[in-house]
């Protein structure tokens, strides 16, 4: 009787660590084996930024943004930033966690502990808002040294960065607990791919005639992509306050359904 | 001592088409999933980079190669990229699927099949998945006027297929003897999408700095999109081009008697 | 039941010239390495048309090598080797036209349905597609596998998917059937159910080769067979030659207490032709087990649990390695 209060007592010890940074742990453990992975995955907005931003950037003449003048490398930077924390967050939550799901079966294991389901998004999402803030961090130093970056506001843009992470994790986590197989990721590419070409990535929204601009200044990257512009140009509005609530509601939304659908898959 | 009857080993092409069907049910179950990557995406490409961001280049002078739009400037570029693609997408988790998880290779040699046919009728489907690719890809833009003469258009279809085994073999003799899939992700970020960015599919290569422009030729997707583009722009260089179809063509050759040597190490240990 | 598997056409059969049915497979000093290590360390075998034939012996004991080198996609190390008369190096499309072969490891296509699994194999012999078709339904009926033709392979059990890759691989009907394993990993039931289709398809005069680390599959299923350890043949006979020669007619099983059966085995190694001793428990073996069980008890030794049964193949194994099969 005595060894099972202590070990009771124990565990309530322990759990004053949120439970969720076991999950982050685990995570750790695996990537730590596939370094040339996680270094590579740091890539691919650097070499955008290079091609497009200074490749066909010298095809294009500097234009107006929020009243400033910027050149289109220092335009395209931002939202390479936005575009790469939602790429990292989408990938994270849904291959990985699918694959987790239905071929690992990592969480029918995890949850025979005391991990609980809402532990287990918690985690998923700390640690894909980790390693999208390390590549966030690595890219806005790759922007200072080409001296894309023009005001202290910069440093926001890893929080804004994680903000974009957290909103799409949730939000695609949720979707991935209702995949039945592989083909229906993609619906996935097909949602991401058009997000990341027309969210005033590469061009300034400007270019949209009538409605369509509006359009897209509903969806979550473009709110994404022109707050890291406000931030990393210095042309901060009080408009930028609308994409933190926008993606903050997005997030906890997200959230709040992968809690639920993952109880309801897993705890049957 | 005993002796058997033996049938006549069936001829090459006899051997190909005894695949046929399965590489049908193949494609039968897997159309649909390639639908969005195969057909939508160059679009979406065309119609961000191409349109909307051609809006803000300034097209006039020599800076675009000749080419009268930057949509008519990239639009030959994504084609091309398109064919390196797709073949890079059929060659890979396809191939060390079939050798290492449903292990279909595996079943496949254990019929009158050697791994030379095997390789050759898989090649057979990616040079079908670049040909439905980029010829629709092509006809659309070709309706749209973009290309200069329909003669320089087909020509151009058939450099796609050129491309399309320029990367495939390779990849797929790689594929063929790898033990687990990590590399992969790795050769997507380090080589299809670098290669994809900086061949002159989005901007001349001569915009780059020096050295990386010379590494810029180099690039097998280069001389792809450096021939595609002189045939639907009618700017054709005839030794450029020939030495285009050379360094494509020997990447391929390559490429292919590679991969027979590396799938039947792989599967006739 | 129909016949799935009709006798191979008379004038494409293996011809002899000598008497006897014809040797399907001769090997005579047959290596196989893989860098430093050997797999397969020079082993003679002449396998007669019509024969059951089998390897046993643990898992490492070059028996998958073997088989590998026998269904022509594993070039031989070093020796010779004819399957079917041809030498699988030059002929080996032509000899893997007249196999079947079934993996260790099922390799059948996950995403396809289970009668396109076939017909499409079917296809890979040159067969034509309305052939393929035909006998694919006749072996998915003698498999009991009708009901689920349509169904994809993901939705079958484990055995049901070993009866697919054995149907599969009868297919191009073949002379000689290749089983690596075939039943391990499958529950008992399972099991006897495919120990009885592979049963009538030896009554039907179909070549059977298979591997297994199980006795009792070995004594249910060969007419004879070979006991492979480290890469070599240690014995070769019928199973029931294999148990006379190698082994007593009866084995009395005793249990005792953790670490006892050391220093009992002593006291009691007069009882028997010969004791083995395993960590847990002693095998005495003996003509009359009752016999020898009682004299056990005559010397005041009381142990927790007895068995008396009839030697085994796993009995000749442990005589001949002093090792058990199954580890």
């Amino acid at each position: 009787m005595a060894v099972v209060t202590s070990g009771l007592a124990a565990s309530a010890a322990r759990s004053r660590w949120s439970p969720s940074w076991r999950m982050v742990l685990r995570n750790y453990l695996v990537h730590r084996r596939s370094k040339v992975f996680f270094l590579t995955g740091f890539l691919e907005p650097v070499l955008y930024l290079f091609s497009i931003g200074i490749g066909v950037g010298q095809l294009v003449e500097p234009f107006e943004f929020n009243g400033q003048l910027v050149g289109y490398a220092a335009f395209v930077a931002p939202g390479m930033l936005a575009a790469s924390a939602m790429n990292g967050a989408v990938l994270d939550s849904t291959f990985s966690i699918y694959f987790k799901l239905k071929f690992e079966k990592l969480y029918d294991a995890v949850l025979a502990t005391p991990m609980r389901t809402v532990d287990v998004a918690r985690g998923e999402i700390t640690w894909a808002l980790l390693r999208g803030g390390v590549y966030s961090v690595g890219f806005l130093v790759v922007m200072l040294l080409m001296g894309l970056v023009d005001s202290w506001w910069a440093v926001l843009a890893v929080p804004a960065t994680l903000l974009v992470g957290f909103a799409f994790s949730a939000v695609c986590m949720a979707l991935t607990t209702f995949m039945r197989s592989w083909q229906d990721f993609d619906l996935v590419t097909l949602g991401v791919m058009p997000l990341f070409l027309f969210s005033a990535t590469f061009f300034p929204i400007t270019q949209y005639p009538g409605v369509l601009r509006w359009v897209v200044e509903l969806t979550p990257l473009y709110r994404g992509v022109v707050l890291c512009r406000e931030l990393t140009t210095g042309a901060v509005t009080w408009a930028s306050a609308v994409s933190v609530v926008y993606l903050v509601a997005m997030g906890l939304i997200g959230l709040a359904v992968v809690s639920r659908r993952l109880g309801a898959l897993l705890l049957r | 001592m005993t002796s058997v009857h033996v049938d006549p080993a069936p001829g090459r092409i006899e051997r190909l088409n005894r695949q046929v069907d399965y590489w049908v049910t193949v494609y039968k179950r897997t159309w649909r999933g390639s639908v969005i990557s195969s057909f939508l995406m160059p679009f979406l490409y065309v119609v961000a980079m191409g349109v909307l961001l051609g809006g803000l280049v300034d097209s006039g002078g020599a800076s675009l190669d000749g080419a009268p739009s930057y949509l008519a400037y990239i639009a030959p570029g994504l084609v091309a990229a398109h064919a390196m693609q797709t073949a890079a997408g059929e060659t890979m988790y396809p191939v060390l699927g079939a050798v290492k998880w449903n292990k279909t290779y595996l079943g496949m040699v254990a019929t009158p099949l050697t791994p030379a046919d095997i390789v050759t009728a898989h090649l057979g489907f990616v040079v079908f998945r670049v040909a439905t690719a980029c010829g629709a890809f092509l006809l659309v833009l070709g309706v749209f006027g973009l290309f200069t003469s329909v003669l320089g258009t087909v020509l151009a279809f058939f450099v796609q297929i050129l491309i399309g085994l320029a990367f495939g073999t390779p990849l797929y003799a790689y594929s063929a003897g790898l033990k687990d899939p990590t590399p992969f992700a790795v050769i997507f970020r380090v080589l299809i999408m670098p290669l994809f960015l900086f061949s002159g599919a989005f901007f001349p290569v001569s915009n780059l700095p020096d050295a990386i422009e010379w590494l810029a030729w180099l690039s097998p997707l280069w001389h792809g999109v450096d021939l595609t583009r002189m045939l639907t722009l009618g700017t054709v260089d005839g030794p450029l081009a020939l030495l285009h179809v050379v360094v494509l063509g020997t990447l391929a050759g390559v490429g292919y008697w590679w991969s027979i040597r590396r799938l039947t190490r792989r599967l006739m240990h | 039941m129909s016949q799935p598997v009709s006798h191979p056409d008379p004038t494409a059969a293996p011809r002899t010239s000598s008497e006897g049915p014809p040797s399907l497979i001769r090997a005579t000093g047959l290596r196989k390495s893989f860098g430093d290590f050997e797999a397969v360390r020079g082993i003679d075998l002449d396998v007669p048309a019509g024969e059951a034939f089998g390897f046993l012996g643990p898992n490492g004991a070059g028996k998958s090598s073997t088989m590998r080198m026998i269904a022509a996609v594993s070039p031989p190390s070093a020796g010779e080797l004819r399957i079917l008369g041809l030498d699988p190096a030059t002929h080996g499309p032509q000899i893997r036209a007249r196999l079947g072969v079934c993996p260790q490891e099922d390799t059948l296509d996950t995403e396809l349905s289970i009668r396109d699994n076939l017909v499409v194999y079917g296809r890979y012999f040159g067969l034509p597609r309305s052939e393929c078709a035909s006998r694919a339904d006749e072996l998915l009926r003698f498999f009991q596998l009708q009901e689920k033709a349509r169904q994809k392979v993901e939705s079958l059990s484990g055995g049901m998917k070993r009866r697919l890759t054995i149907a599969r691989s009868l297919i191009n009907q073949p002379d000689l059937l290749l089983l690596d394993e075939p039943t391990t990993g499958l529950d008992p039931q399972a099991r006897h159910v495919l120990w009885d289709k592979l049963f009538r398809l030896k009554q039907q005069g179909v070549t059977l080769v298979l591997t297994t680390h199980y006795m009792d599959e070995a004594e249910q299923l060969c007419d004879r067979l070979v006991v492979m350890d480290k890469g070599e043949i240690v014995a070769e006979g019928s199973p029931l030659a294999l148990i006379r020669e190698h082994s007593t007619r009866e084995v009395t099983e005793l249990r005792f207490g953790v670490g006892q059966h050391e220093s009992l085995a002593e006291r009691i190694d007069d009882l028997a032709e010969r004791v083995e001793v395993l960590p847990d428990r002693l095998l005495l073996y003996t003509d009359d087990g009752e016999e020898t069980l009682a004299r056990v008890h005559e010397r005041g030794l009381e142990p927790a649990a007895v068995l008396v049964r009839r030697s085994t193949l796993e009995d000749v194994f442990l005589h001949l390695t002093g090792r058990t099969l199954v580890d």
